[in-house]
């Protein structure tokens, strides 16, 4: 038997008896982060697969949703910073090897090109804007540039939005000291349950049959990717080193097993997924508002979970009260 | 570079806790905080048991994953030495240093929200002196000195007597050494 106890008391705040730095502010952050990548993805995809007709609402507005998700999304991480006056920071230097400073930069580069999403549909996807925008020659000449280059500003979204969505689980994983994150599966997870979150809420928000059909399809193939990786990352862990064996064990029984299984597979994955088999073949369509709402709320939940059970996976182990099992086990 | 080592010998330390109050007052850490603790290894059943006492802190690693980890560069090496220190001006207190360390040995310094942590004392290393904690030792059990040097005290303990560090499997390269 071995025991470690604490003999002088350490009970520094966030770290003790487990790591609690991060609780929904950065759960909800790479929630939304992801969901942007998502968004101007499938905005790109269409102007590059020339489906205008058949999905207007992801063609012309849905753009416009990327730098106002990001944002909400960065104003949560905002609030998590402890030395807040000091975010400048990020954007005084570049540390190549931390997955956050590449972070930092590739958030300032989406908001360019989703800008530019934004004005190459702009007059299509809100009419109302077409006065405003011809008044003034320069707003017109930009605009007009944009319309011609939507094919380009396409290509440069793509890129841009697949490295976001990456970096949000790269961010995670390449923390070693944490046995539950350090799983390379971690990245293509993320960005695949923010592209299985966008293409839900195109499906939710789209006011076209055939276009919530065309998204619902998508996101039925994002899903069972998703759930593939979801088995991967379970694989990696458990054929892993002996920390990551034990951090396992917080979802397979222990303190997380239902959140886990249960709000995040079951509700987030496998039921929106049966419910859009159904949809699809014309069944059950009233539940249609249901499917989508499920993935966006097991999107949160997967981040949620991660934080969570990350933190709590740890090299080292310290008993820092007295224990009652230490009698159980001598007994 | 210099590679500032701590070198403890569990044969010798009682576990009475000055280290962490010679921290606590010389580096004036903040109440309810600590940079440094011992930690009492019991193994085996009794009455056949053996205890080891360690005096742990930040480990000052030569591949310290706090530092690569840092966004902003706030988390650096001192002068061209392993001893980590984080820069409050750079700081944004975004965290993931603390996560980035197997050790769990970073704090958040309260109120003003700046990551903390053990220094080393290296205002102290800078005198020549030794860290507050190595020269408040009633024991004599802790050593301080550079690895470099093959003469230190430090570096022969380390050729004659076996040792430990904790958790070598990190890949983090630790630089405290406990004698066992």
């Amino acid at each position: 038997m071995t025991e470690e106890l604490m003999v002088t008391a350490r009970a520094n705040e966030l770290i003790d008896p487990s790591l609690a730095i991060w609780t929904w502010e950065v759960a909800m952050y790479l929630f939304l982060g992801g969901l942007t990548a998502g968004v101007m993805v499938f905005a790109a995809a269409i102007a590059l697969l020339k489906r205008d007709d058949e999905a207007p609402f992801a063609a012309f507005q849905l753009a416009l949703l990327a730098p106002i998700v990001l944002s909400l999304g960065m104003t949560t991480l905002f609030l998590d910073l402890e030395h807040k006056l000091f975010v400048f920071r990020f954007y005084t230097s570049f540390q190549v090897t931390s997955p956050m400073s590449w972070g930092g930069w590739i958030l300032i580069l989406i908001y360019p090109v989703s800008m530019l999403q934004i004005l190459s549909t702009v007059r299509r996807g809100f009419p109302v804007t077409v006065p405003y925008v011809d008044r003034f020659a320069m707003a017109r000449a930009i605009v007009d540039w944009c319309e011609v280059h939507r094919r380009q500003i396409s290509l440069v979204a793509i890129p841009s939005g697949v490295a976001l969505g990456i970096y949000t689980g790269i961010l995670l994983s390449a923390f070693s000291a944490r046995p539950f994150w350090n799983s390379g599966v971690l990245g293509p997870l993320f960005l695949v349950s923010g592209l299985s979150t966008a293409a839900a809420l195109v499906a939710l928000l789209s006011r076209q049959k055939d276009e919530k059909h065309l998204f619902t399809r998508i996101d039925l193939v994002f899903i069972v990717v998703e759930l593939a990786l979801v088995g991967l990352f379970l694989i990696n862990l458990a054929t892993g080193s002996a920390p990551q064996i034990d951090a396992l064990k917080s979802i397979t029984g222990g303190p997380y097993t239902m959140v886990f299984w249960v709000l995040f597979v079951g509700i987030g994955l496998v039921i929106p997924l049966l419910l859009e088999m159904l949809e699809i073949r014309g069944m059950a369509t009233s539940l249609a508002v249901v499917a989508p709402v499920l993935v966006l709320i097991g999107g949160y939940v997967l981040r949620q979970v991660m934080i969570d059970v990350g933190q709590e996976s740890s090299w080292t182990h310290y008993e820092t009260q007295y224990d009652t099992e230490l009698i159980k086990r001598m007994e | 570079m210099t590679t500032y080592v701590m070198v403890i010998d569990t044969k010798t330390c009682i576990g009475c806790g000055d280290c962490v109050v010679a921290c606590k007052t010389e580096n004036k850490v903040p109440e309810g905080l600590n940079r440094d603790w011992i930690v009492e290894a019991t193994n085996g059943t009794y009455p056949n048991l053996t205890t080891e006492f360690r005096s742990e802190r930040c480990n000052h690693c030569s591949n310290a994953t706090c530092v690569t980890l840092c966004p902003t560069g706030a988390s650096h090496k001192w002068q061209d030495t392993n001893i980590v220190l984080v820069d409050a001006d750079k700081c944004t207190g975004c965290k993931a240093c603390i996560a980035a360390c197997p050790y769990d040995a970073r704090l958040v310094m309260h109120p003003d929200g700046y990551i903390d942590k053990c220094t080393f004392c290296h205002h102290r290393v800078e005198k020549g002196l030794d860290p507050a904690c190595v020269s408040s030792c009633p024991t004599k059990c802790m050593y301080f000195g550079s690895l470099d040097d093959p003469n230190s005290e430090v570096s022969q303990l380390l050729k004659t007597r076996k040792y430990k560090v904790l958790n070598p499997e990190t890949g983090n390269e630790p630089h405290v050494y406990y004698l066992i």
